[in-house]
């Protein structure tokens, strides 16, 4: 593997709360190389999204907070604790990040042009003419059509595929090294959510990004991603390569997620295959997050937290009983 | 709405009602209007002197320690004056929104209840009805009718009915389409019994957090009224005639403006900051700005 | 942006009918006989028919209905009973005395409301907050007479900073802006104390919407978001109180000019009362009533400037 843009260790948030801080992210571990793509899975408050806000160091205060001990290197420069300036240079110019939600996204008060050129305006320092055509290029690379007359549309004037378009090219803005994606494709309709996923894709390859791809959908994992992180309550439980990890999950959750899918293009929202939901920062045991849920669960599990074990060659496990 | 997001706003609700119950702006404002209530009620018993009784030779006076808050133009005292003005305020208001809660509920139910055209005529109606400030719809009713205290009282409840109206029509409209009622028109009860049984019970809650929340527009409408002269006739002592008579004499008698004043102003805050917890508390649905 | 404009005054129209019948109820059918009310239980009867018929309420309502909505439309308001001129004569003689009060005052509101809205906002549940908080409170439960008369007593009379009564008409430019400090000040210390409010809460929401996280994560500073995205989409809401407010400014100016003894609309409405020029009240009633329906209308098209979304609808 190459040297790694992007180097998470020990990663932790935590949230205010009557009974003190309480950890909603635990002890993550993420290395993400230039050209690659590294799907972040998991049901919803699993903490995938949190993570990536933590990247940008974007988690919401102040009853949000990235805890002590966290570290984030991005090529080198410790991110956790730095200064909001030195954030600011950082955010949407060397990491960029696209939402799920294309609707509210984007500012509805600010023409879609406006939008992309701001981005361009704070980090790239071009005057007010030169960051407008850089906008309209972008929106060409984006295959936004009739790109001349929409850069002056706002948001509500465009489809959701066609924000999320919009979207990724203020992202691109910067040529970013790493892009957060976090469930980019989740709210748009099927053909339009393999059009932007192919965009996604050919971007990544001609700029050589660092895709960190956050979402539900297991077939969109098996298109688009090298590797897989598995999260659940807040920490991750099983990662490796995605042949490795489709062809032979050893988490049982993981399991649970793939097993009870005959067919991979399904939502994990969709389907619940596992009983039960994920449990509440304040709400763990002393023993695995997953014990409650779990089939194979025995009674080690209920008293002693499992360590996250190398199983074989980039292949990390976190479980006592794995399959 | 993800975990996190829900955990967030969780914490965040909680701050907030922990705020409610903590608040002191509101218990402040609670003792404050509790004082003035038993001051009111208590009127003929604590107020030093007769508030009409006029003595020419002593008008005029600045507060002493025999007249606490000085005299009139007429020799009057003061206190004694705002004490048993109080309950001309308190009165006017609580009767005006008694009056426009019962008639703004009969309006809501009636309008959610028959629907459709009525419905929207109604509400449309009301809506013009509320774009109109309180103090110029009470002008000019008060000033059709001539002054005096029913008129009062009729003029302010009719500037307060469209927001009883609102929330009374709201539930109705949802109750009328439950099962509980099909089955009381089929067991052959009348509408109106059905009304009063199951629909009203229901509406009860908002009504009341409405009502506390106008009652400080109503008192305030009052004032302003009679400040402008469309008030309860004198000599009765109301604050807003009061700050009038006192405003003839403002440059050699400027307390006279003060107590009034500063008696109004109490008042409304007071029931502003009840108003305002309530409404931070229950519903913000109820704002009003 | 002009279709727009249309629609919107074409919908005022069944708006405006409404509430010219209501006027028409209130100041000819409430009332009973207003030749009664206007003379008093003492006038002989002979005085009574004069009056009736001098007010044309002598007729049957449906016609007199139909003389006062075409009186509408042709712009007549009829004739004040006690000066006999024509009641927009008497209304534009004291108009811009309240229209420079009221402007006086909104400017006011704003310059102080936005940016103190915004400073609690962003201090959420902190000091400030909390100070803006409390004062706005007390800022609302004034009566304007009552701060009207505060004001009076401290900054014209005790301190002698500004004149007790005050003149419009009055010298140059400062001593102008002199006599128009303390009524629009009254005024104003009111409407920030709404602005503020509005823009603290617009503010809190606007700072959780999705695009304010996409502006953050594009790498702009926190005081741009506030300023560039933030503040234009949550002046929104605060453009709809201005125009809400209006119609109680209206009311408040009545009372921030009896007190200030400065002429304008409140003071002539208050000489028609007294005198009981019952044609000028009703005519003041009319031009009352058309202002509130406009201002409505103002405000949505406000709306329509801030929020390129509401044009399209």
């Amino acid at each position: 593997m190459t040297e790694p843009v992007l180097a998470i260790r020990n990663l932790a948030v935590e949230f205010r709360s009557r009974d003190g801080w309480l950890p909603a992210v635990r002890g993550i571990d993420l290395d993400l190389a230039p050209n690659e793509t590294l799907a972040l899975v998991g049901e919803s408050g699993s903490g995938k999204s949190l993570t990536a806000l933590a990247i940008m160091g974007l988690v919401p205060g102040p009853a949000g907070r990235i805890a002590a001990g966290s570290s984030i290197r991005f090529e080198g420069e410790e991110l956790v604790g730095a200064s909001e300036k030195a954030l600011d240079a950082v955010r949407g110019n060397r990491i960029a990040m696209i939402f799920q939600e294309p609707m509210t996204a984007l500012n509805p008060t600010m023409t879609v042009g406006a939008q992309i050129a701001e981005a361009i305006r704070v980090h790239r320092g071009l005057g007010r003419d030169a960051a407008w055509r850089e906008s309209e290029r972008l929106l060409d690379l984006v295959k936004v059509p009739s790109r001349r007359r929409r850069m002056h549309d706002y948001p509500h004037q465009f489809s959701g595929g066609m924000r999320q378009r919009v979207m990724i090219a203020i992202a691109l803005a910067c040529r970013p090294r790493v892009l957060l994606a976090d469930e980019p494709t989740t709210a748009l309709d099927v053909t339009i959510q393999a059009q932007v996923l192919g965009l996604l894709e050919d971007l990544k390859r001609e700029h050589g990004l660092a895709v960190l791809f956050i979402t539900h959908n297991l077939g969109v994992v098996a298109l688009i991603a090298d590797r897989v992180a598995v999260m659940y309550a807040g920490e991750i439980v099983e990662s490796g390569r995605v042949e490795a990890i489709f062809a032979a999950p050893k988490h049982p959750y993981t399991l649970g997620l793939l097993g009870s899918t005959l067919r991979i293009d399904r939502d994990i929202e969709a389907l619940q295959p596992i009983p039960g939901s994920v449990p509440a920062p304040g709400a763990l045991g002393r023993g695995c997050a997953f014990a409650p849920r779990c089939p194979r669960a025995v009674s080690r599990c209920e008293t002693e937290p499992p360590p996250l074990e190398a199983v074989a060659p980039g292949r990390l496990v976190r479980c006592w009983m794995p399959a | 709405m993800t975990a996190e997001a829900v955990a967030i706003e969780t914490v965040r609700r909680r701050r907030s009602a922990f705020r409610f119950a903590a608040a002191p702006l509101t218990w402040i404002g609670a003792a404050l209007i509790a004082l003035i209530i038993v001051a009111a009620l208590l009127a003929p018993w604590i107020a030093p002197y007769d508030p009409l009784e006029q003595s020419i030779a002593d008008r005029l006076m600045p507060p002493s320690a025999e007249h606490l808050l000085g005299t009139d133009s007429f020799g009057r005292d003061v206190l004694s004056r705002l004490i048993h003005a109080a309950r001309i305020s308190l009165a006017v208001g609580v009767l005006s929104i008694a009056l426009a809660m019962v008639a703004g509920c009969a309006i809501g139910i009636t309008a959610g209840w028959i629907g459709g055209w009525f419905d929207s005529l109604v509400m449309g109606a009301l809506d013009v009805l509320m774009s109109f400030p309180s103090l110029l719809l009470g002008l000019m009713v008060v000033a059709m009718l001539g002054p005096s205290l029913e008129h009062l009282v009729l003029a302010i409840a009719i500037t307060e009915l469209a927001p009883f109206a609102r929330v009374a029509r709201a539930p109705t409209l949802a109750l009328k389409e439950r099962d509980f009622i099909e089955a009381g028109r089929a067991l052959g009860l009348s509408e109106l019994r059905i009304i009063v049984v199951h629909v009203v019970p229901n509406l009860l809650g908002d009504v009341v957090v409405v009502a506390s929340l106008w009652l400080a527009t109503a008192i305030r409408t009052e004032a302003s009224l009679s400040f402008i002269g469309l008030g309860v006739k004198p000599p009765t002592p109301t604050w807003g005639g009061m700050l009038r008579e006192g405003f003839e004499t403002i440059l050699d008698a400027p307390w006279l403006s003060v107590a009034p004043s500063l008696a109004i102003l109490a008042t409304v805050l007071a029931l502003n900051m009840i108003g305002d917890g309530l409404r931070d508390a229950v519903d913000p649905r109820l704002r009003r700005d | 942006m002009l279709g727009f404009l249309l629609r919107r005054i074409a919908l005022a129209i069944p708006t405006l009918l409404a509430v010219m019948t209501a006027v028409f109820v209130l100041a000819r059918v409430v009332p009973g006989d207003p030749a009664q009310v206007i003379l008093g239980d003492q006038a002989t009867a002979e005085a009574l028919a004069a009056l009736r018929q001098r007010l044309g309420v002598d007729r049957p309502l449906p016609a007199q209905y139909v003389d006062f909505l075409s009186g509408i439309l042709r712009g007549d308001l009829g004739t004040s009973m006690v000066t006999g001129k024509s009641v927009w004569a008497e209304v534009l003689a004291v108009l811009p005395y309240t229209i420079e009060l009221t402007l006086a005052a909104i400017l006011l509101g704003i310059l102080f409301g936005v940016p103190l809205g915004v400073l609690a906002a962003t201090r959420h549940n902190r000091l400030p907050d909390a100070l803006t908080r409390v004062l706005s409170l007390a800022g609302l439960s004034f009566p304007a007479f009552v701060s009207a008369v505060l004001l009076l007593l401290v900054f014209a009379i005790e301190l002698r900073w500004f004149p007790v009564i005050s003149n419009p008409r009055s010298g140059d430019l400062l001593e102008r802006l002199q006599h128009l400090a303390l009524p629009a000040l009254n005024l104003g210390l009111i409407m920030t104390a709404y602005i503020t409010r509005v823009t603290r809460s617009s503010v809190l929401g606007v700072l959780g919407e999705d695009y304010i996280r996409t502006a953050r994560a594009k790498g702009i500073g926190r005081r741009a978001v506030l300023w560039r995205h933030a503040l234009r989409n949550a002046l929104i809401p605060v453009a709809t109180v201005i125009g809400l407010y209006l119609g109680t400014m209206i009311g408040n100016s009545v009372l921030t000019e009896i007190v200030f003894n400065r002429p304008g609309l409140g003071k002539l409405i208050l000489g028609a009362l007294n005198q009981r020029d019952y044609t000028l009240l009703q005519g003041l009633m009319v031009i009352f009533a058309g202002f509130i329906v406009l201002a409505n209308v103002a405000t949505d098209l406000a709306y329509g400037l801030i929020d390129p979304r509401v044009r399209a609808r």
